[in-house]
């Protein structure tokens, strides 16, 4: 069998069974006697075991396994749940990560054992559970499992051929063997260790062999053989005619054979060695362990088998240094009938052109119009749901941060709690992906940096627990993430201070920079204000990633605080990454494509209304004063408006600023496909975002307005 | 069995002579995508004064540099001979090139290739080679230092 195929299927359920366990354990730290909450986290630990055995990760099957039985007895009432357990708990989730880890980029899970989780849990178990057995029983039962692998091949002067897991075809040849008066033999061949060819000794005995019978299976397999992918002795099962006697000589004619070993295998013997493969070679048999194994030894028979195969899949594939799994998206069925009937109706739109095409002279100029708007109609649909596909929600992302913020808590020894919403916004996947760490940087900030220690906070009349939110929201054309906490805010004369010391700038400069500057002094890379680097935050390496990565993404970040009260990081994504509606203008002579997400209103101005505020054009806009940006001047064109006339200002919005842009024309609104301007242009002032190609051809820029504001 | 031996004592490349002023510069044919003829440049604001713009190359946007901006000479002149050659490089990026005029493609081999003498001239950084192809010399450029971010002007 191979378990390739189903391993993206395991990683998916791996990460949303961890996800389960931690919320529920955040749950079960605060309402210890939560007996829904109990049952999850037992259904939880349970499916992952079974999965983590059915693909043969033992390790990772061992450690939820005790997991298992902690939470059994937690829900049979004979244990108390406490802050240790759960810390124990929590540890343990994090092995289990490691191991999801290991397995996404390698197919293997691994060789740490986590021994001392695996100790601590019994250790809980032991401790209070009253009834001494059990869990005695059980050590002696994970045990030796964990060595049932290499223990049965350390010890298999006799019968290694049992190991060989028989298939049902397998089965089948053996058992029409036997009915056919054949016999079937058991062989482990070993190779002298000072061979240098070994794979062509045991193509030699494969050859001498089917002279004389069919083999029907080997371990390894012969393809493994053939690339001397095993150590110095093989087994194999043997179907023959002949007596073991001239077998066995007949493979010790091949050179550099040291001997072999075999014997008669009757079918009920070799069904059953199949079977106990898992528990036989446990030194102590445990009559008791039924209890407790029970659901183990249910899965341990379906995990055997795929135990094996996956070791020589894992041989083969280890060799090329990728990660195993692709990135997925998982897509609600509905989505994709609904991209196949727009895919249907984009058919249905080209052959109706195409007919058309073809009796031009009957058709009337008209109908060609309607032809093209229901394309239209389509194609925009088409996009919708194409994009609708690619989003997921943030939730994958945010949902291991309550997680997080509990054990900044406990290191950082300070009261917090966070509160989330709007966890079902979505976005592009690939964006997805991406803000994970730099949310996580701004949650660190807010919690180390931000929050005040408690006799700061008592002082201060706030209460003792901190308070960290994260919401999240869809703002237009964009997804805006906010890290807001009630902590300690910004301290911009620190902040000064600091850089001034750094020599970032001079105390000249200090003088004349505005609050908004200083903070900006934030973001430079290598810039901490923390006196102490703690390991939580404070090497600086923080925000000045925080930005870059969230630039890279085509979003901002910028910061509101006030000292004694609190910030607000206020992190905004682009909504989709490849096509969007536009405004097209006109300035000069050129054509560009303004983003209508980031467009308010269009306004037509007269020259006189023009105002002045510090030596800045404004105008005054239903009682707002908005700045006026010349677009000419900035992207150095000649105007080609008539003077005098009205101006055509697009006012544009970032946040809550407001700025209009003066353009000479517009030509209307149009859905663009964002091209990149290539990699070696550079654009000095992150104007321009990139490029699109109208219908004519022609390259149009696209301007980015948020640069501008 | 001869001409075996010779294919493999002298590696021949084929090169693209094109014309800047009057001067001729080869370009490895191998790095070439395509030669297309002068249209209309889409200028893009703020960037670095030898480019000229963005161009359509079937639905891709590619950016255009000037080789005379780029090598210290005077502006373009676009004549019904200017031509946009697409290069694409190591890492798959195209850019276009302006040149004066597309001459020929000639093949020359190792033999004919001279190193060039390190001044400190500022254009003969562009240059790997000189060829010599009958009486005339063209300097072979190297495309990755062309195509490079090092400004010079």
């Amino acid at each position: 069998m191979d378990v390739n195929q189903y391993l993206g299927i395991f990683l998916d359920e791996t990460n949303e069974h961890l996800q389960t366990l931690s919320d529920q354990l955040m749950i079960l730290e605060n309402e210890p006697e939560n007996e829904d909450t109990i049952n999850e986290i037992f259904r939880a630990a349970h499916s992952l075991k079974g999965m983590a055995g059915t693909m043969g990760y033992k390790r990772m099957q061992n450690l939820t396994h005790d997991m298992e039985n902690v939470f059994s007895e937690v829900r049979n009432g004979k244990i108390k749940v406490d802050g240790h357990m759960v810390d124990i708990l929590f540890q343990a989730l994090d092995a289990l990560e490691e191991y999801k880890d290991n397995i996404s980029e390698n197919q293997d899970e691994g060789t740490n054992d986590n021994e001392p989780i695996i100790n601590a849990l019994q250790a809980i178990l032991n401790g209070d559970s009253g009834s001494g057995e059990a869990p005695a029983d059980k050590k002696e039962e994970s045990a030796p499992k964990e060595e049932a692998a290499p223990s049965a091949k350390a010890g298999g002067e006799e019968g290694k051929w049992n190991d060989i897991v028989l298939h049902e075809p397998e089965q089948h040849v053996i058992s029409e063997a036997i009915k056919n008066n054949s016999k079937v033999y058991g062989f482990t061949v070993y190779i002298q260790e000072s061979c240098i060819l070994k794979a062509a000794r045991a193509f030699l005995v494969f050859k001498a062999l089917e002279e004389l019978g069919e083999v029907i299976i080997s371990e390894p397999s012969v393809q493994d053989i053939e690339d001397e992918k095993f150590d110095f002795d093989f087994s194999l099962y043997f179907v023959t005619e002949s007596p073991i006697d001239k077998v066995k000589e007949a493979i010790l004619s091949v050179s550099e054979i040291d001997h072999v070993i075999g014997d008669v295998i009757d079918m009920d013997k070799a069904k059953i060695a199949a079977e106990d493969d898992e528990d036989e070679p446990a030194p102590a048999p445990a009559p008791e362990h039924t209890e407790t194994a029970a659901p183990a030894a249910t899965t341990a028979p379906a995990a055997a088998a795929p135990a094996q195969d996956s070791k020589h899949n894992d041989n083969k594939k280890n060799t090329g240094n990728k990660p195993a799994v692709n990135r997925t998206v998982r897509v609600d069925i509905e989505k994709l009938d609904v991209l196949m009937n727009l895919v249907s109706e984009l058919i249905i739109a080209k052959n109706s052109l195409v007919s058309f095409a073809t009796n031009e002279s009957s058709g009337s100029h008209s109908g060609f119009n309607e032809q093209i708007e229901y394309l239209e109609s389509v194609t925009t649909n088409l996009h919708e749901s194409v994009m609708k596909v690619r989003m997921v929600p943030i939730e994958s992302v945010v949902n291991k941060f309550p997680r997080m913020i509990r054990d900044l808590s406990k290191k950082l020894n300070k009261q917090m709690e966070l509160h989330m919403t709007g966890e079902e916004t979505e976005l592009d996947r690939t964006v997805v992906d991406e803000i994970g760490d730099p949310l996580m940087h701004l949650l660190r900030n807010s919690a180390d940096h931000g929050l005040e220690s408690l006799e700061l906070r008592r002082e201060r009349g706030k209460s003792d627990v901190g308070q960290i939110y994260l919401d999240a929201y869809q703002d237009g054309n964009n997804v805006v993430i906010e890290v807001r906490d009630d902590g300690n805010g910004i301290d911009t004369e620190a902040v000064k201070k600091k850089a001034i010391e750094r020599g970032t700038i001079t105390p000249e400069q200090g003088e004349t920079m505005s609050e908004k500057e200083i903070i900006d002094l934030l973001f430079l890379p290598s810039f901490s204000t923390a006196k102490v680097v703690s390991d939580v935050s404070g090497r600086g390496v923080g925000l000045d990633v925080v930005r870059s990565k969230i630039g890279s993404l085509g979003g901002d970040v910028s910061v509101k605080t006030k000292l004694g009260e609190g910030s607000t990081w206020t992190i905004r994504l682009p909504l989709t990454l490849a096509i969007i509606q536009a405004l097209m203008v006109v300035v000069g002579n050129e054509k560009y494509a303004i983003s209508l997400g980031s467009i308010q209103t269009i306004e037509d101005v007269a020259e006189e209304d023009i105002k002045f505020v510090e030596a800045r054009e404004v105008i005054n806009l239903r009682d707002t004063v908005i700045p006026i940006i010349r677009l000419d001047n900035v992207l150095g064109v000649e105007s080609s408006r008539e003077p005098k006339s009205n101006m055509v200002v697009i006012i544009v919005k970032k946040g809550d600023q407001l700025a209009g842009l003066v353009v000479d024309e517009l030509i209307g609104q149009q859905e663009i496909v964002i091209k990149s301007l290539g990699k070696y242009i550079n654009c000095t002032s992150r104007l321009i975002s990139g490029a699109t190609i109208l219908g004519d051809g022609e390259v149009a820029l696209i301007l980015d307005a948020n640069v501008l504001i | 069995m001869d001409a075996l031996n010779i294919a493999r004592e002298y590696e021949s490349v084929q090169y693209i002579v094109i014309k800047i002023g009057e001067e001729q510069y080869g370009i490895d044919i191998s790095f070439i995508d395509n030669i297309v003829r002068m249209q209309s440049i889409t200028r893009v604001p703020h960037v670095q004064p030898y480019f000229a713009g963005v161009i359509n190359i079937r639905g891709e946007v590619v950016p255009v540099m000037s080789l005379r901006l780029k090598m210290g000479l005077e502006v373009d002149e676009y004549t019904s001979k200017t031509r946009i050659i697409i290069v694409k490089s190591e890492s798959n990026a195209s850019v276009g090139l302006i040149v004066d005029e597309v001459k020929e493609v000639v093949t020359l081999d190792e033999r004919t290739i001279d190193e060039v003498i390190r001044d400190s001239k500022v254009d003969e950084t562009y240059i790997n080679g000189i060829g010599k192809n009958g009486d005339t010399l063209i300097s072979l450029l190297d495309l990755n230092t062309v195509i490079s971010d090092k400004d010079n002007s």
